[in-house]
């Protein structure tokens, strides 16, 4: 399956991978191959973007993520504009709507959100004109990271049809999850979820994703095995008796990589519980490549902010 | 295009080569980078090169850049997400200290030249950098001159130039002829 990366991005905003076609998520993967470029340079900016504002809206907890966003858009000479839970109105009780209303007083062009809740993203973006970006919405998506996740795979392969993806651990509060499955079926890759029964979501068939109840028949053969965190934060009530049992049972660990394809390659998406979903050695080892997730992701949100602007000079472009 | 007239053929493409590679060893001698601005400037960066390899028997070291970033009509110039594809840009070696020629095939308005400076310099500090274009066109909207023009051919603003090199297109040499779709 070899897909033709479409010529533009049909929407003002990108709030999930299930609404990108193969082209669309082709187009945004080779934006971010060139853009990878811009971090090698002894001056680390483009002027592209400069004049435009960015605001990032938090209203989860995120480190990497947010830097991860703000270093894109610095790099692209935009101006950012940082808003977090703690320190915003929405701790008096505003509601998002309202708050982004008045965030678009500022004539924001793209507002970055994070959100406790699924589907906010989508929300903001019929009230608002800036283009929206989903910084993780809830449990329902997180696209720039399927997207990096994604672009980290395909760099080291050449491709993604074809390729046996392993995704294990607490796979129903992963939006993670979702937006890989999402991305990684719609190129033509195999994505098989492993999880005990209580971290498998509903509905998990529609996903088109292979499941597992055990991780060690899931690695067999597998060219990526991608470990997720246990989201304590989102269990009601904890489904794992202890970390160590989860650790015995679930934990990619030397020997269990040894199942997997020799070249396969050992992801998170971070933050990492060392010692509960992954070995420290595994994490640190030869087969992962974590830290270039990290950098991966500068390059794609780069590339998505790029690809969505436009607009201003509606009037007065020259062609 | 409609009826495009063919204004320098293929051995009129090649003696222009030879000529243009000459010139810039006379002025610069072989310690020079070429860099070739996407897309057409970057076979014809290699094709300068290779006659400059033939002639004096040194190999030139030959880049390639893209403006696309640095272009006055992208990002909030363009209409709402239409931006225009990124292409690679590879410059074998450090520019410091170095004469870079920018190599292109048409010069028309200038604005790819301005962006194209404005590129090379966030990579370094050239000793000098120059120009060397396959045709110059006319047309200019920015105060920038070629050190080292191919052709100069009369053409009226609407009109299009369409430089064909043989490793790209599968043909060479320079038509000109009323836009149909314009590439520029």
């Amino acid at each position: 399956m070899s897909v033709e990366p479409a010529s533009a991005l049909s929407s003002k905003d990108l709030v999930g991978i299930s609404g990108l076609t193969a082209g669309e998520i082709q187009l945004i993967l080779d934006t971010a191959e060139e853009l990878l470029e811009v971090a090698r340079r002894p001056i680390k900016k483009v002027p592209t973007l400069r004049g435009s504002t960015v605001v990032n809206l938090f209203m989860e907890p995120s480190t990497r993520t947010r830097f991860s966003f703000e270093v894109a858009e610095k790099r692209l000479s935009a101006d950012t504009l940082n808003f977090s839970a703690s320190t915003s109105s929405v701790s008096k009780g505003e509601t998002l709507v309202d708050t982004a209303r008045n965030l678009m007083a500022m004539a924001p062009d793209f507002i970055v959100i994070r959100h406790p809740n699924s589907g906010a993203p989508h929300r903001l973006a019929k009230v608002v004109p800036a283009s929206i970006i989903n910084a993780g919405d809830g449990i329902n998506e997180h696209p720039t990271q399927g997207l990096l996740d994604a672009f980290t795979m395909r760099r080291h392969f050449g491709r993604l049809d074809g390729l046996k993806v392993v995704i294990a651990g607490d796979i129903r509060h992963s939006r993670v999850a979702r937006s890989n499955a999402f991305l990684l079926t719609r190129m033509g890759a195999e994505v098989r979820f492993a999880a005990p029964a209580s971290m498998l979501p509903l509905g998990v068939e529609e996903l088109g994703v292979k499941t597992f109840l055990r991780i060690e028949p899931a690695l067999e053969g597998a060219d990526v095995a991608m470990m997720l965190r246990i989201q304590r934060e989102r269990q009601s009530n904890v489904n794992l008796p202890s970390a160590r049992e989860y650790f015995d049972f679930f934990a990619l660990t030397p020997e269990r990589l040894k199942l997997a394809a020799k070249h396969a390659l050992v992801m998170h998406p971070g933050p990492m519980n060392r010692g509960v979903e992954i070995d420290s050695s595994v994490a640190d080892g030869a087969q992962s490549v974590i830290l270039e997730q990290v950098t991966n992701g500068v390059a794609i949100r780069m590339a998505i902010l790029y690809l969505l602007a436009g607009g201003r000079g509606e009037s007065a472009a020259h062609s | 295009m409609v009826n495009p007239q063919l204004v320098l053929d293929e051995a009129g493409l090649e003696r222009t080569l030879i000529r243009m590679a000459a010139e810039i060893v006379e002025r610069d001698g072989d310690r020079i980078m070429l860099v070739g601005i996407h897309t057409r400037g970057v076979p014809l960066a290699r094709q300068l090169a290779k006659r400059i390899s033939e002639t004096c028997g040194v190999e030139v070291v030959v880049g390639r850049l893209d403006i696309t970033l640095y272009r006055d009509d992208v990002g909030p110039w363009r209409p709402a997400h239409k931006q225009p594809l990124l292409k690679e840009t590879f410059l074998p070696a450090s520019i410091d200290g170095q004469v870079i020629y920018l190599v292109d095939d048409v010069l028309f308005t200038g604005r790819t030249v301005r962006a194209a400076i404005e590129t090379l310099v966030d990579y370094g500090r050239p000793k000098a950098v120059r120009l060397a274009v396959l045709v110059d066109r006319g047309h200019r909207e920015l105060p920038i001159a070629a050190d080292v023009v191919g052709k100069v051919v009369q053409t009226a603003r609407d009109e299009d130039v369409q430089v064909k090199i043989e490793e790209v297109d599968g043909a060479s040499g320079v038509w000109i002829g009323k836009e149909v779709a314009h590439v520029g």
